[in-house]
Parts: structure tokens; C-alpha cells; sequence
């Protein structure tokens, strides 16, 4: 549907609407629907099939802690409070540990609210990287909460979370 | 052959914390996207990346969709002996890079 500016005067154009709305072959579908509320819901044709929702980042929080308590802290999310352009964001990961064989970060996982889907990535590291740290780029699809869990080889779960406005979201515009 | 480009120090002290950072070029289409024909163009991403030094694993991650095309990334590894460090990247449509590149420990 074309959007055009018809050049005729605005009354014209209504009576002419109008008109062609009550002869027309689709004057039985104006009478029910109009033209208003059809506008209304061409515009709210969402964008993705699906659609990761808080609960599925609950979800898969849970899938990775297995129902281990979760707590805030030790791990710094490093990401631009405002992104411009969702299709390539810098994330930083650090997570506060010795990285010793007794006391090291075993993964970093990383996951969304509202992108597709809720998974970012995942991360397996040993004492052998010597520091928790990983730095990425993201895409993301709508201004949202990312969140970061780190898991410790003494089976503690922390997180941190930031919330992250984006202006061009990543995936939902054509490839045209 | 996809393109790489892999950036670690080429020497370092033992037990020096290196940092090593490598891209690759890769579309990573999300399989989310509608193509020119309406239709949604078909997943095709770098589904896993994993760096070894001298054969040991140090470095394993599972990628999303959500990473950005031309997926970057960047860790820390303990310089423990000299030798390569080896990145493997294999995702979907059968893809598969692999580089290596070498480290001189002191």
C-alpha cells in the first residue's frame, strides 16, 4: 500500500474516498473495518516471528545456574549505555577472579531480553587465560537489558546488567 | 577461504597474561531477516570459535546470531611455553577457518 499524498484538495480527496468507499467492491469491508482502524493495524505488523521475552531470559538464566542463587557483582558488563547502530555494539565482559586452579571463572555467558532470541554467546575459559575477560560485538535488535552471568569453578553464579538504548536496530530492516 | 585477521604479541614473557584478538569475515546472517523476495533469508552463522595453544584448549565460545557480522573476538591467555596458537571457526553450510599464528615465550 502506497502512502501518497493524493493532490486533490483534502475534502475532495475524503467526499472521493468516500464515494468509492460505498460503491466500490470494498465498500463492504470499509463499512465493518474503516479506514482508520485498517490504518491502525497495518502499523503494528511486528517485525519478528518470535520474539525473546523477559520470561525467556529468566528462562535460560535458569537453563545455565540450574537454580543456583544468582548474585550482583564481580562481573563488569562494559557496553554503550547508547548505541547508535544495533548491528555491531562492543560488549566487554570482565569478571573479578584470580583465575587460579582453585578459583577461576569456568564460563561467561551472555544473553538479551529482546533480540529473536535470548542467547548471545558462550564462553568456556580455564586458569590458562589468566584474566576473565572477553570483548565482542553484538547485534541488537530493540533498546533493551543485556545481561552477563559468570560461573565460577566453586559453583557460584554472578551477574551484572545493563540496560542499553538502541536508535537502528539490528535485523528488522530489509536487505533492500 | 574466509578472511582472518589475528592480532597476539609475537613474543612475550612467560607467564606474561597476552592479550589475542581475532576477526574473521563472515556474514552471520541471523535467519530472521526478509530478502528482496519477501522470503527470510536462511541462517548461516559461526556457530562455534575455539583457540588452542600448543594443542591445549584455551579459549572455546558459542556464538548466537547476536554477534555482529564479521565476528570479533578477544581474550587473555598466560604466555606458558613457545609455540602457535591455533583458531578454528565452523558454523553452518559447512563452514570451516582455521589459522595459526606463532609465539616466542622467554
Amino acid at each position: 500500500m502506497t502512502l501518497r499524498r493524493p493532490e486533490r484538495s483534502e475534502a475532495k480527496s475524503r467526499d472521493l474516498f468516500v464515494r468509492r468507499q460505498k460503491t466500490g467492491p470494498s465498500a463492504k469491508l470499509g463499512a465493518t473495518v474503516g479506514r482508520r482502524a485498517f490504518l491502525a493495524g497495518a502499523v503494528t505488523i511486528v517485525p519478528f516471528a518470535a520474539h525473546a521475552t523477559p520470561e525467556a531470559l529468566a528462562a535460560v538464566i535458569k537453563e545455565v545456574t540450574g537454580g543456583a542463587p544468582l548474585r550482583d557483582g564481580k562481573v563488569t558488563l562494559d557496553i554503550p549505555p547508547l548505541v547508535e547502530n544495533g548491528n555491531a555494539v562492543p560488549l566487554t565482559v570482565k569478571v573479578d577472579s584470580p583465575m587460579t586452579a582453585d578459583d577461576h571463572v569456568k564460563a561467561i555467558h551472555v544473553f538479551n531480553e529482546k533480540n529473536p532470541q535470548p542467547h548471545v554467546f558462550n564462553a568456556w575459559l580455564s586458569p590458562a587465560n589468566g584474566q576473565a575477560r572477553i570483548a565482542t560485538r553484538i547485534k541488537l535488535a530493540d533498546s533493551q537489558k543485556v545481561v552477563a552471568v559468570a560461573e565460577t569453578s566453586t559453583g557460584e553464579f554472578w551477574s551484572a546488567h545493563t540496560d542499553v538504548i538502541v536508535t537502528i536496530a539490528a535485523c528488522i530492516e530489509d536487505v533492500t | 577461504m574466509a578472511n582472518v585477521l589475528v592480532n597476539a604479541p609475537k613474543t612475550a614473557k612467560k607467564g606474561q597474561v597476552v592479550e589475542v584478538k581475532a576477526l574473521i569475515m563472515h556474514v552471520m546472517e541471523t535467519g530472521y531477516r526478509p530478502g528482496t523476495n519477501g522470503r527470510i533469508i536462511p541462517r548461516n552463522i559461526i556457530q562455534d570459535f575455539s583457540a588452542t595453544w600448543n594443542g591445549r584448549e584455551i579459549f572455546r565460545m558459542k556464538m548466537s546470531p547476536a554477534i555482529a557480522a564479521n565476528p570479533f573476538v578477544s581474550f587473555s591467555a598466560v604466555a606458558s611455553e613457545s609455540g602457535t596458537i591455533a583458531f578454528r571457526w565452523s558454523g553452518d553450510e559447512g563452514f570451516l577457518a582455521e589459522h595459526q599464528v606463532a609465539i616466542t615465550v622467554t
